[in-house]
């Protein structure tokens, strides 16, 4: 068995671990509301860290889906339904396939990804992460909320009336519309291939 | 759930994409990234919003930044593209044009 296998088997037992630990301690913590919390969090982080750790580029697409649906439920869990059917809508179903015709222009490099490059990449951040996480749960003290106000019903309208009402969000909204727009048109412009490139070429 | 496992959730999903940033040698992978940064972002935008009342503008942020996440994929992917065509290869240490 060589190295690569080795250490893919490793990152095999280390998810399973972490995704067992996660349900485990949200059943614990909150029942079944703690329970699908640690399902959308691991999918999050778990297919974070595959993507980081896949040695093709396809796969380290299909692994930012669980990323994105991770991200979705965890929208779904704080009440923002309109946010969560975006989170689909624009993440997996066009960034994604946008991600994909991406793909197809790397060139399959196994050998792109160096072992010791993600690992001492992802031990440093992770000794980071782990420092700063320390310190924030030793000094900052989160505002305690003893009941929550219930999710809303009407979210998705509440949203598209803060998108036209005149007092709230209606000059974001447009600037937005115009950025869109004037982003995709110039992508398009950038993108389409010069006319010379399509002739054939006169000898 | 407390907001402090939400934000938890969050910080590593940012430290995920950096890392995914730093260590691949493919655009495609800092496209990601960033990707993965921008929704460790919209995880405390929703968070924050939820454990505040419930107001409405944390959600709205989180709106426009996928708006802009849109954007800025399109607009990359078509950079990626020129880039393919002028250097034949995705890695960004071999666009070097400007050294000289």
């Amino acid at each position: 068995m060589d190295a690569n296998a080795k250490a893919s088997r490793a990152m095999g037992a280390v998810l399973t671990v972490l995704a067992l630990g996660a349900l485990g301690w949200g059943l614990s913590r909150a029942g079944a509301e703690g329970l699908a919390f640690a399902l959308f969090a691991f999918l999050t982080v778990g297919g974070a860290l595959l993507c980081v750790w896949e040695p093709s580029v396809v796969r380290s697409a299909f692994c930012l889906l669980a990323t994105f649906s991770g991200t979705a439920g965890l929208f779904l869990l704080l009440g923002a339904d309109f946010l969560a059917m975006a989170q689909i809508l624009i993440y997996v179903g066009g960034i994604l396939a946008l991600l994909l015709f991406g793909v197809m222009l790397s060139p399959p490099d196994m050998r792109e990804r160096k072992l010791s490059r993600v690992v001492a990449g992802i031990v440093l951040v992770g000794a980071g992460f782990a420092f700063v996480a320390a310190k924030v749960a030793a000094t900052v003290k989160w505002a305690q909320v003893d009941v929550l106000p219930p999710t809303e019903t009407d979210g998705a309208e509440k949203i598209g009336v803060g998108f036209l009402a005149p007092d709230q969000y209606v000059v974001a909204f447009e600037l937005a519309a115009v950025v869109l727009t004037v982003a995709l048109v110039a992508a398009v412009y950038i993108a389409r291939r010069k006319r010379t490139d399509l002739e054939p070429e006169v000898s | 759930m407390a907001l402090g496992a939400y934000v938890a959730v969050s910080a590593a999903l940012f430290a995920l994409g950096i890392v995914c940033i730093i260590v691949r040698r493919n655009v495609l992978y800092v496209l990601m990234g960033i990707e993965m940064i921008l929704n460790a972002a919209n995880i405390n935008f929703v968070a924050f919003s939820r454990f505040n009342g419930n107001s409405l503008d944390g959600r709205m942020f989180a709106v426009f930044v996928i708006i802009l996440a849109a954007a800025e994929a399109a607009v990359a992917l078509a950079i990626i593209l020129n880039v393919f065509y002028l250097f034949h290869s995705v890695k960004p240490s071999e666009a070097d044009f400007l050294r000289e």
